[in-house]
């Protein structure tokens, strides 16, 4: 009998607003143009769930363990596009949490429905996210969903220095220091930039994406009371949303080159710099 | 909890479509009609001009929080020292105690003994909480959250603020996960809302595109992390000082004995503090030692500039200056610098005396990240570029030609040694 | 699209494109200058599949036409003429194999060349054999299980870097170019080293290099079809090899078309667009069309041998050629556009114009096309 060994990769569809621009006269967001992608730091939270699959093939001890990249998307049934683009990148399967219930979920509640998930799932040791996402931006998912799971949380992971079944050891960078820990599995990590350069998708892993079935679980599925999901289940609610504005004031520097530049230097000079 | 469109009121002005970051708004006949992909973020609410957006949640019962009293700081410490952060939210903490008329108090979980323990009580604390034991020699964020949750249940602060570090941002939202309370990440101002006196937490979201003002509603302690470098710090005004420590707080200061009465010391069973993470080593990071917030001058690149080389020109520039080189997000993500350099939403957040950002558009999340500077200069080849709209100075030219003009300016300038 | 391409074609491309924007743009100017084989582009290449693109299904390929082929050449050169020639010289060192080689041999070296984890290379030029096969003075003399071969290749591309090599040298010196055979050569094998490093004008970062074989035993199962085939097995490779190097010449042209349309409309001289201009409207309409016009051919040819049509050493012949000369013009009209600009390595369309050159030499110069058009059409006329 294989043992099962399940990594799971939790990702976020969010609008990909690098490039956003405002309407200087009425000061709002366009939205025209933006496309949805997997949000960012995701992406390297798949490929060290990939490359984490890859190193347990390649070490004879688990030549009979059952590896497999699941990930897990909470969001509208669109978000069924980035599981599949995880699909793309090695991910084995998708599952897509989505009920109308879970809308408006702040980061306690979508980490207590993904708890409920996660708990459904066979043989999970290792949950990976990205370190935030690129709309709430908060990194409070992970945190939370550790300890609703009761496993240890290490944030900002910038290698896996050692894993097997067991125990895992990770080392990170925090502001000014790398810290090296141990901990028994299961784990829950979140990733940023720095762990790894995700793969591009290859051709073969487009085509199965292309056909791959993704499974929703509604709440029928997980069966949470609707208090404790969504916008009902959230200790936080978004009250007010603004755009920031700039009252300014601003010199605009003319001439040649030349006189710009002299221009400049006083200031710096002014400024006792120079 | 739904949300619904007053079709009376509904123009179909499309106003609140182009709000919508999530895809959730058709205008199909002249009327909006929201789709499943709506996340209730409330931003089309906000948009509608004419009000006919409501977004409406199941009524609950409003719970009694009379026993949750005063504003309480978490202190993080790191190499034996308070962190900046810490008198950051201390001086913030005042405002929203006074604010509210009720006490300061803060929490410090450490080894030893901060070296610079005494400046807290700079900023009118009435009391601190500490835990001092070697268990929390290493960061370990399961048995601090321990302690957190052991504070916090016993003294039942209204409100409690940390620092948006690393560490703060992975410990804090688990004592939220233990205590089964709101959490908001990331704060940039915090204020209280005088009627119903909960605390209103704006935050950035969309990569500081858009703010929102989030409340907790149906639990205690209100909690939010908050950015260094965001807050200011203010001591407290000691000649108007009304409160009851007035008599106390005199021009000469405490006597050591009068701070030492305002700490409490918290027993814990260090038996039950057993953390699941074993330190393997630790070591300081020496590769990249850039702390953008160490320096006054702050020259950063963006996309403008083309490629990696060009760098070479904004580093002597900086160094010219006794300054650093910062980066857009955009150089970042094209690799043409590394990340610690990146100044914006998702990189670091400056307030130097000068920042001169060439080749930068301004991107929003770009501008939040630097617009508090003290003076701004801006070059860039487009004049409608937005960073102009934050610049003091602002100049339309070819940066491959001022900024090797100001370098031979400024190096002609300098006396030979 | 504007051409109608199919679920998987439309997939190569987007992979082709994230592997340029993400990869290959923000180093190519330091490989290039540098010299520096791109090893991890091609280990990416590898990993998406792109090598097992021509390879039959049953040897871990994709079994996909040269169509496929081109389409993905097309685009890596919109990146890097270097790492497209890395990738295509792979698949000229294999298409040997794949069009004559023994089941043995296919099963043998096709998978790990359809995986990326090992190169090929294509080992025919040598110093005074360039167009001229029969002038090849490599030996390989028979010696009981072995074939002794003694001689130099020239300007191997993937020398070096590869692992397997198709060689080609002559078992029989009496009967010129029929007398020519060839054989897999693995790296490694003793009597087999390689020679310095060219120092080129273009392409500089792909590895181009010498094989030299000094009484080097290769194993008689190496010999591909049987003695004497070389020529043969040369002339139907590039057969079906030469549209992707229309595709190579296609794709440099549009990175550099792209490149002038897009300095024409920031470009301000006399206050308005340098785009403004009729001078430089009409450059770009003709750069244009030029493009369209290679890509339209070379997407034919790969069509018609998709389809199986036997007779196709004239139409391939003609798209390397059109593609090729089509390529370094539209080039040089883009430094031109570029001005003063153009002439600086700050930009990136001198080395484009500089890569491009290659296209009208390798794979027989275009002086060769030419004269295989002009035969076969003098031969058959229109059929």
């Amino acid at each position: 009998m294989a043992d099962k060994l399940t990594i799971i990769v939790c990702i976020k569809q969010v609008p990909g607003i690098t490039e956003i621009k405002i309407n200087p006269e009425t000061n709002t967001l366009i939205r025209e143009g933006i496309e949805n992608i997997i949000n960012p730091f995701d992406t390297y939270a798949i490929e060290e769930g990939v490359r984490l699959k890859e190193r347990f093939l390649s070490d004879t001890n688990n030549i009979n363990s059952d590896i497999q990249v699941i990930a897990i998307s909470m969001g509208p049934p669109q978000s069924k596009e980035i599981l599949k683009e995880a699909i793309s990148l090695g991910v084995d399967n998708g599952i897509l949490l989505s009920d109308r219930a879970f809308a408006g979920s702040d980061t306690w509640a979508t980490a207590y429905t993904l708890s409920k998930a996660i708990k459904k799932i066979e043989g999970w040791k290792i949950i990976i996210l990205g370190k935030q996402t690129l709309d709430g931006d908060t990194g409070q998912v992970g945190p939370e969903l550790a300890q609703i799971l009761n496993i240890p949380f290490l944030g900002y992971a910038s290698k896996i220095v050692e894993i097997d079944k067991n125990k895992i050891i990770i080392k990170r960078l925090m502001e000014d220091r790398y810290e090296t820990f141990e901990m028994k599995l299961p784990v829950a990590i979140s990733v940023g930039k720095d762990i790894n350069i995700p793969r591009i998708p290859s051709l073969r892993g487009k085509m199965k994406a292309k056909s791959a079935d993704i499974p929703v679980w509604d709440n029928k599925h997980l069966g949470l009371d609707e208090k404790e999901c969504g916008l009902n289940g959230s200790y936080t609610q978004v009250i007010k949303i603004f755009t920031p504005e700039h009252k300014h004031e601003i010199k605009i520097i003319k001439g040649t080159p030349e006189e710009q530049v002299n221009e400049i230097y006083s200031r710096l000079k002014e400024l006792n710099l120079i | 909890m739904e949300i619904k469109v007053d079709i009376q009121k509904c123009t179909g002005c499309g106003i609140c479509k182009n709000y919508c970051m999530y895809d959730a708004i058709e205008i199909i006949n002249k009327k909006a009609i929201i789709n499943e992909n709506c996340i209730y973020c409330g931003a089309c609410v906000e948009s509608c001009k004419y009000n006919a957006i409501e977004i409406t949640s199941d009524n609950k019962i409003e719970k009694d929080f009379s026993d949750y009293k005063g504003v309480c700081v978490f202190l993080e410490t790191h190499d034996n020292k308070i962190i900046d952060v810490g008198f950051e939210l201390l001086s913030t903490g005042k405002i929203l105690a006074n604010n509210l008329g009720v006490n300061l108090s803060a929490v410090l979980i450490c080894d030893n003994e901060p070296l610079n323990l005494y400046d807290v009580f700079k900023f009118g604390l009435n009391e601190l909480f500490f835990v001092k034991s070697n268990i929390f020699i290493n960061n370990t964020d399961d048995i601090f959250a321990k302690a957190l949750v052991q504070v916090i249940n016993k003294y039942k602060p209204e409100i409690f603020l940390a620092g948006a570090t690393m560490f703060g941002r992975t410990l804090i939202p688990k004592v939220a996960a233990i205590i089964k309370t709101g959490l908001t990440a990331d704060c940039t101002a915090l204020s209280i809302d005088n009627d119903k006196k909960i605390l209103l937490q704006t935050r950035p979201t969309f990569g500081g595109n858009i703010l929102a003002t989030i409340v907790t509603k149906n639990s205690r302690p209100q909690m939010a992390t908050v950015r260094p470098h965001v807050m200011e710090i203010k001591y407290e005004n000691k000649t108007n000082d009304t409160d009851n420590n007035q008599n106390n707080n005199n021009e000469k200061g405490l006597s050591l004995s009068d701070y030492r009465n305002k700490i409490k010391y918290i027993e814990i069973d260090e038996s039950k503090f057993k953390t699941k993470y074993k330190l393997i080593s630790k070591e300081k990071e020496t590769e990249e030692k850039i702390n953008l917030n160490d320096y006054d001058v702050i020259v950063s690149g963006g996309r403008g500039l083309g490629g990696a080389d060009k760098f070479k020109m904004l580093k002597e520039l900086a160094e010219l200056l006794g300054g650093v080189v910062g980066a857009s997000r955009a150089a970042v993500d094209s690799n043409w610098i590394s990340y610690p350099h990146q100044v914006g939403q998702t990189g670091k957040t400056v307030n130097p005396k000068l920042y001169i950002a060439v080749g930068i558009s301004g991107a929003i999340q770009h501008l939040a990240g630097m617009q508090t500077s003290d003076m701004i200069i801006a070059i860039n080849k487009d004049p409608n570029a937005p960073i102009f709209k934050v610049a003091n100075y602002g100049i339309v030219g070819d940066m491959f030609d001022i900024i090797p003009k100001l370098i031979n300016k400024i190096k002609a300038g300098k006396p030979i040694i | 699209m504007r051409y109608l391409l199919t679920e998987e074609q439309k997939m190569i491309v987007e992979i082709c494109r994230r592997i340029v924007e993400e990869r290959i743009i923000p180093v190519r100017a330091e490989l290039d200058e540098k010299m520096i084989f791109p090893a991890e582009i091609i280990a990416e290449i590898g990993r998406s599949d792109l090598f097992r693109l021509f390879i039959p299904e049953k040897y871990g390929g994709m079994g996909t036409g040269i169509f496929e082929v081109c389409l993905a050449t097309e685009e890596l050169s919109r990146g890097d003429l270097s790492v497209a020639t890395t990738y295509a010289a792979s698949g000229l060192g294999f298409i040997p194999i794949i069009l004559m080689g023994s089941e043995e041999q296919k099963e043998r070296y096709l998978p790990q060349l359809a995986s990326g984890e090992k190169l090929a290379a294509f080992g025919l030029t040598e110093a005074d054999a360039g167009s001229d096969v029969s002038a090849i003075r490599t030996t390989a003399v028979k010696d009981g299980n072995y074939y002794i071969l003694n001689g130099t290749k020239q300007w191997i591309t993937n020398g070096g870097e590869a692992d397997i090599y198709t060689v080609f040298a002559k078992t029989d010196p009496s009967r010129g170019a029929r007398g020519v055979s060839a054989f897999i050569v693995e790296k490694g094998t003793e009597g087999f080293e390689f020679g310095k490093k060219e120092n080129k004008l273009g392409i500089r970062a792909s590895a181009t290099r010498e094989l030299i074989f000094n009484d080097c035993k290769v194993p008689k199962e190496n010999l591909i079809s049987k003695e004497g085939m070389g020529f043969i097995i040369i002339m139907k490779t590039f057969d079906q090899s030469r549209p992707a190097v229309g595709a190579q010449a296609v794709g440099v042209a549009q990175a550099a078309l792209e490149e002038a349309l897009n300095y024409s409309k920031i470009r301000f001289q006399f206050d308005s667009s340098i785009s403004s201009f009729q001078a430089i409207q009409h450059m770009l309409a003709d750069m244009a069309t030029n493009v369209e016009a290679a890509r339209s051919l070379v997407y034919y040819t790969a069509q018609a041998i998709d389809n199986g049509e036997k007779d196709i050493s004239r139409l391939s012949a003609m798209s390397k050629l059109f593609a090729s000369d089509m390529a370094m013009k539209v080039t040089t009209d883009a430094v031109q556009i570029f001005g003063g600009y153009g002439f600086m390595k700050d930009y990136p369309v001198e080395k484009m114009m500089r890569d491009a050159k290659i296209t009208q030499i390798y794979e027989g110069t275009n002086q060769i096309q030419r004269n295989i058009i002009a035969l076969d059409l003098i031969k058959k006329g229109f059929i």
